[in-house]
């Protein structure tokens, strides 16, 4: 490992550990492989309660590897991960998911409700139904997204930001305390990204952690508390203000010229 | 006059199954054909919403040589050496496919097809090998054979004669099939639509694979001397399909699956016995009739409907056009 800090000169920026209670995410030198290629290096990092933290890097970062090693989908070659100081497996119901929105078949044959609900699965026991209390709480959350109206509608028949919307009020229905989103930003229109937007900043208000994939870097800045700038080790960690600077996103995205001129934009709207 | 196919009779093709001594016989035929088709159409539900048909259709094949293992090793054709056979040969292929599609650069549809001609191949040597030993017919393990499940030897219990082996066996498996899939719905279900989401609800997605390729082996296993390694994959794939082209909710299509394989037999030993042919083959037949007439006439995605959805786009276009 020491070789790799060599190459990668000074040290991350690390933001101070919270106080009281277990942080709810700490991940301690996560090294993850696809076949047989690092994805993930020696990641080190310790996300602290009730932030809204964004994970933007360069397409191959590892940014959605992060999210499905530390959920334990994909296995880790080194290192550990804990949940509110514990293993994953056994604080489960304190994490909710939103995968990316291409990764499931939306010609499924089930209606929204029936998605809404798959999120109360990690409250019911084996043969249980969603109860009535399910049901109230599910229809809450697509209340919530602006989607009740279409609880009963075929999810074929969705339109792409209809569609994010009723992942994310599957989400609130795990009634999750941390929570991981993969691109929910991804393709949707402008109503369901303000929609988005102001769901995050409730859970926020109620002391919930969201870690974001999120992969436009000019909204990056406006929408989140703290940053994660990856790319195949934590190049940042820290404050949007504090890391959202053209050193540490040229260092995050290297030569690529066409992102480098958005960021530069980016940074330039910043000092405004 | 010598016809290609015998002249149709309107009483003969509706009573001829139902007359006199053939009555008995084709009751225990159509309720086979149900029983089969019922287990193969629901789990084989779960493999089209997978997008996994082909691995009903390769595990249906492999389970051959599993079958012939069993044989060899037990020196009996007893049901549970048979089933074991089944279970490992299950296991196997899905592995392979696995391994095969994970350790190399082959992609899993490539993967299917080395895993289940191999092992079927092997399956093949085995019985040509061991012909005189493997009381196993390659044409019946092949195309099966319906017809003489109704003078296979009953079951008793309790005293009570309940119905030649076969199809005993083949309703144990069905009833069970709808016992998993109703205590298991919800894991069938995430696991399903979204693995990931199965993950991180603690729902193992990789065991769920694994139980259901295991349990599709036990149902090929049992509809196996009945239908044959080739026919049981229509059993499979063609309920669900129909189902799916006629609803869009799963209950529903699970429930329809289930009246699929009801009418697929009973029409099926109809057209068995006006052609005086094969029951397993006019069974697969109807199946495939059945699918026709749900996508012509489908009320949610039908050819008629998308028709007249056109024709009716056509009409009322200029009328948009002229309000915009």
């Amino acid at each position: 490992m020491s070789s790799f800090d060599e190459i990668n000169g000074p040290p991350s920026v690390i933001h101070p550990l919270p106080t009281g209670g277990p942080p709810p995410l700490e991940i301690h030198d996560m090294t993850v492989a696809y076949h047989k290629k690092p994805v993930l290096w020696g990641i080190d990092l310790v996300v602290p309660q009730g932030k809204l933290v964004g994970i933007v890097g360069p397409n191959g970062a590892g940014k959605s590897t992060l999210i499905k090693a530390v959920m334990g989908i994909l296995p880790l070659s080194s290192g550990w991960v804990k949940i509110f100081g514990a293993s994953f497996k056994s604080n489960l119901h304190r994490v909710g998911y939103v995968p990316q929105r291409e990764s499931v078949d939306w010609d499924f044959p089930v209606n929204v409700m029936d998605v809404v609900l798959m999120g109360r699965y990690g409250h019911l026991g084996l043969m249980k139904r969603p109860s009535k209390r399910d049901r109230d709480i599910a229809r809450e959350c697509l209340d919530k997204v602006k989607m009740l109206p279409y609880a009963n509608r075929q999810i074929s028949n969705l339109s792409g930001g209809q569609q994010q919307r009723v992942f994310l009020a599957r989400a609130l229905a795990q009634e999750s305390d941390l929570y991981f989103m993969d691109e929910p930003f991804a393709g949707v229109d402008a109503a369901t990204e303000s929609a988005i937007i102001a769901l995050l900043h409730e859970l926020k208000a109620r002391g919930k952690t969201i870690l974001v994939v999120h992969h436009d870097l000019p909204t990056a800045r406006n929408y989140f508390d703290m940053l994660l700038l990856l790319n195949m080790r934590v190049v940042a960690f820290g404050p949007t203000d504090e890391v959202f600077n053209y050193e540490l996103l040229q260092k995050t995205y290297g030569g690529r010229l066409t992102i480098l001129s958005e960021v530069a934009e980016a940074v330039r709207q910043k000092g405004a | 006059m010598n016809s290609l196919v015998p002249p149709f009779d309107l009483q003969q093709f509706f009573l001829g199954p139902w007359n006199g001594d053939v009555a008995g016989s084709n009751f225990w035929i159509v309720l086979m054909g149900f029983l089969v088709t019922t287990a193969c159409g629901l789990v084989g539900n779960y493999l089209i919403l997978r997008r996994m048909a082909l691995v009903g259709d390769a595990i249906s094949h492999s389970v051959l040589p599993g079958i012939a293992i069993a044989f060899l090793i037990s020196q009996n054709r007893g049901t549970l050496s048979m089933f074991l056979g089944a279970l490992a040969a299950g296991i196997v292929t899905t592995v392979i496919i696995e391994v095969i599609h994970k350790k190399t650069r082959v992609k899993q549809d490539a993967a299917i097809g080395i895993a289940f001609t191999s092992l079927f191949a092997i399956g093949v040597i085995l019985i040509s090998i061991y012909t005189s030993q493997v009381d196993l017919d390659q044409e019946c393990v092949l195309y099966g054979e319906i017809a003489f499940v109704p003078i296979e030897p009953p079951v008793k219990f309790g005293g009570v004669v309940l119905g030649p082996l076969p199809v005993v066996r083949m309703g144990i498996v069905a009833a069970l099939t709808i016992l998993l899939i109703w205590v298991f719905y919800k894991e069938l279900l995430v696991s399903s639509f979204d693995p990931g989401l199965a993950l991180s609800l603690g729902i193992n997605a990789t065991l769920v694979h694994y139980a259901l390729m295991s349990w599709l082996s036990v149902v090929v296993v049992s509809a196996f001397e009945s239908v044959g390694a080739i026919l049981v994959i229509a059993m499979l794939i063609l309920p669900g399909a129909t189902a799916s082209l006629l609803s869009d909710r799963l209950p529903v299509i699970m429930g329809m699956t289930v009246v699929h394989a009801a009418l697929s037999s009973i029409l099926g030993v109809h057209l068995a016995t006006w052609l005086n042919c094969s029951s397993a083959g006019a069974m697969v037949v109807m199946a495939s009739v059945l699918f026709t007439l749900a996508w012509i006439f489908s009320p949610h995605d039908g050819l008629i409907r998308r028709f007249v959805f056109r024709r009716f786009l056509r009409h009322e276009a200029p009328a948009v056009a002229e309000i915009s």
